[in-house]
């Protein structure tokens, strides 16, 4: 079966981003870019089930400026077989990228659409979910283990307190929690040979999808923050603070 | 027009945040609405109309609702959505599972995870782990969104008796079947709703150092216990106790971070605590600058003495 990866560009996990004076974004200049790193568990899942002779062709999929080559590069690297930049400078909200790949799905036909369950930068978590809805398929969130047997996969799912198991036939859009695997790394040898893997670059206007941008950002700004604490010498020094806050502690 | 509030419930008794996104809701000054999906809704339906500022309870009953999916829930809520402006939920793995879903098949945009109603269609959220708040318009007809729990008082649950009704409730899609569950067994309070929460990093070193270092202090103060994604990855908690950008967001009156170097993704879901306090041997430690009152100690001899002293 094939699998199709949609993946996103985002500021590196470690930076703390910083707002621009004027309020109007976040200032991303020149900071370091990667794969979100649930992206990155959802191609390494691809791979494993094309490992164990389930997948045979895996497809990872993004959207953006020309910018966005270097992370499907490095999903052939990781063992994508092929990659597709839907290319526009058009900012899109989840939905807009949800009806994006929707137009990729209908054209590449996967039997397992696999995404991130959210993206570190703007915390939506809203685009596989999306995805399923306008496909009309099943969907199965937060996705810590996979197992597919013929046409159907059960996954199980984090969940508030605990797990849950769904068994959802395919095809269907998977989305991939931190803990579903840990992601290999890439060697200089597999960037070397993904350069000759076939990355497509489709204009997103081919697509013929139609878009609303009915979600503006008016502003970014900097939460206030917590003010200064103290630092207090030892417990008894600690508890005695404590029992200054009504209630707190017994 | 109307506002829908999608209760979360277990069965039986409605989540404790239901009563917070009511409150929520009251920001469009239109009625509220919740609806109740469940197999058995009778005793779900009567604690939903109790709270206080809700016109209607509008029952779903099917028994597949006994663990219902997305796929369904969104079959049940899209239909009704033509009677409402604003659907809302509070946040949670539950709500974000299911809205995104219910917002395009309506085809609208959502808004997750809202901290702020500013006016009717504009909103302020965290991104980037909440290190930056954006306000966002949305110019859809309908409104999606999930709010932060903690973000907002909880209605009042009076006895106000709302009017239950019951709604067409198609059957459950094809596709998509509930298996099993295993919930972390666990007498203390939930994470979420916690007035104090210990947290334990990776410097506990061990599950077992969370059995018997941590627990007993949160025996002592009727605590839920909490982990950094540090901790959960090298399998010192279980994942459901994740406190952070990627697990459950808590803002308990006290929050105890004891060997937690407090990462940005970490702060993120604990930042808005009432009280913080940090134990930690590395006096460099980030979470001493987004705590209220900081201990440079070794935290297998402060916790326990912190938990005789008590």
């Amino acid at each position: 079966m094939k699998a199709l990866v949609a993946i996103k560009r985002v500021v590196d996990y470690n930076i703390q981003v910083r707002v621009k004076a004027d309020g109007s974004d976040v200032d991303i200049e020149g900071v370091k870019m990667g794969v979100n790193p649930f992206d990155e568990n959802a191609i390494e899942e691809a791979i494993r089930l094309k490992e164990k002779g389930i997948v045979s062709e895996i497809v990872a999929v993004t959207i953006g400026s020309a910018a966005n080559q270097d992370i499907l590069r490095h999903a052939l690297a990781m063992g994508a077989d092929r990659a597709m930049l839907v290319e526009t400078q058009e900012t899109l909200h989840s939905l807009g990228v949800a009806k994006v790949l929707k137009a990729v799905v209908e054209r590449e036909q996967p039997t397992l659409i696999l995404l991130g369950k959210q993206a570190i930068d703007d915390d939506a978590g809203q685009t596989g979910q999306m995805l399923a809805a306008l496909l009309k398929l099943p969907q199965a969130t937060y996705a810590s283990q996979i197992t597919i047997e013929g046409s159907q996969a059960t996954v199980v799912r984090e969940i508030d307190g605990g797990t849950e198991t769904l068994a959802i036939s395919l095809p269907a859009v998977i989305t991939a929690d931190l803990r579903l695997n840990e992601p290999r790394y890439v060697k200089l040898p597999n960037l070397m040979m993904a350069r000759k893997k076939p990355l497509e670059n489709v204009p997103l206007d081919s697509l013929n999808v139609s878009l609303t941008h009915n979600v503006q950002q008016l502003n970014v700004a900097t939460p206030p923050a917590r003010p200064a604490g103290v630092m207090v010498k030892d417990v008894n020094e600690l508890l005695s603070k404590l029992r200054t806050h009504e209630g707190i502690i017994a | 027009m109307r506002t829908l509030i999608i209760a979360e419930h277990d069965g039986q008794h409605l989540n404790e945040q239901v009563a917070r996104a009511v409150t929520a809701a009251q920001q469009w000054q239109q009625p509220v609405d919740i609806l109740v999906a469940a197999a058995q809704p009778d005793t779900l339906a009567a604690q939903a109309a109790a709270i206080q500022g809700v016109s209607n309870v509008l029952v779903a009953s099917d028994a597949a609702l006994q663990h219902p999916t997305a796929e369904h829930l969104a079959e049940i809520i899209v239909p009704l959505a033509a009677n409402y402006t604003v659907v809302l939920a509070a946040h949670s793995a539950f709500s974000k599972n299911v809205l995104p879903r219910v917002a395009a098949l309506l085809d609208v945009n959502m808004i997750s995870d809202v901290l702020q109603i500013v006016s009717a269609n504009t909103y302020v959220r965290g991104i980037y782990a909440g290190n930056v708040l954006a306000t966002v318009q949305s110019s859809d007809s309908k409104q999606v969104l999930t709010v932060r729990g903690s973000k907002f008082a909880a209605a009042a649950k009076d006895g106000a008796a709302a009017e239950i009704k019951s709604v067409a409730t198609p059957a459950a899609p094809a596709g998509s079947r509930w298996v099993t569950e295993a919930f972390n067994k666990s007498k203390r309070p939930p994470l979420a709703a916690a007035k104090v929460v210990v947290s334990g990093g990776r410097a506990l070193g061990s599950a077992e150092a969370f059995a018997e270092v941590l627990a007993p202090l949160a025996d002592k103060l009727h605590a839920a216990i909490g982990a950094s994604r540090a901790a959960v990855d090298a399998g010192y908690a279980p994942n459901d106790l994740q406190v952070g950008q990627t697990g459950v967001v808590v803002a308990p009156e006290l929050y105890i971070a004891v060997g937690i170097s407090g990462a940005i993704q970490h702060a993120y879901g604990m930042k808005d605590s009432k009280v913080v306090v940090a134990i930690n041997q590395d006096p460099e430690a980030q979470i001493f600058k987004i705590a209220d009152y900081g201990l440079v100690a070794d935290l297998f001899e402060a916790v326990p003495q912190l938990t005789a002293a008590l």
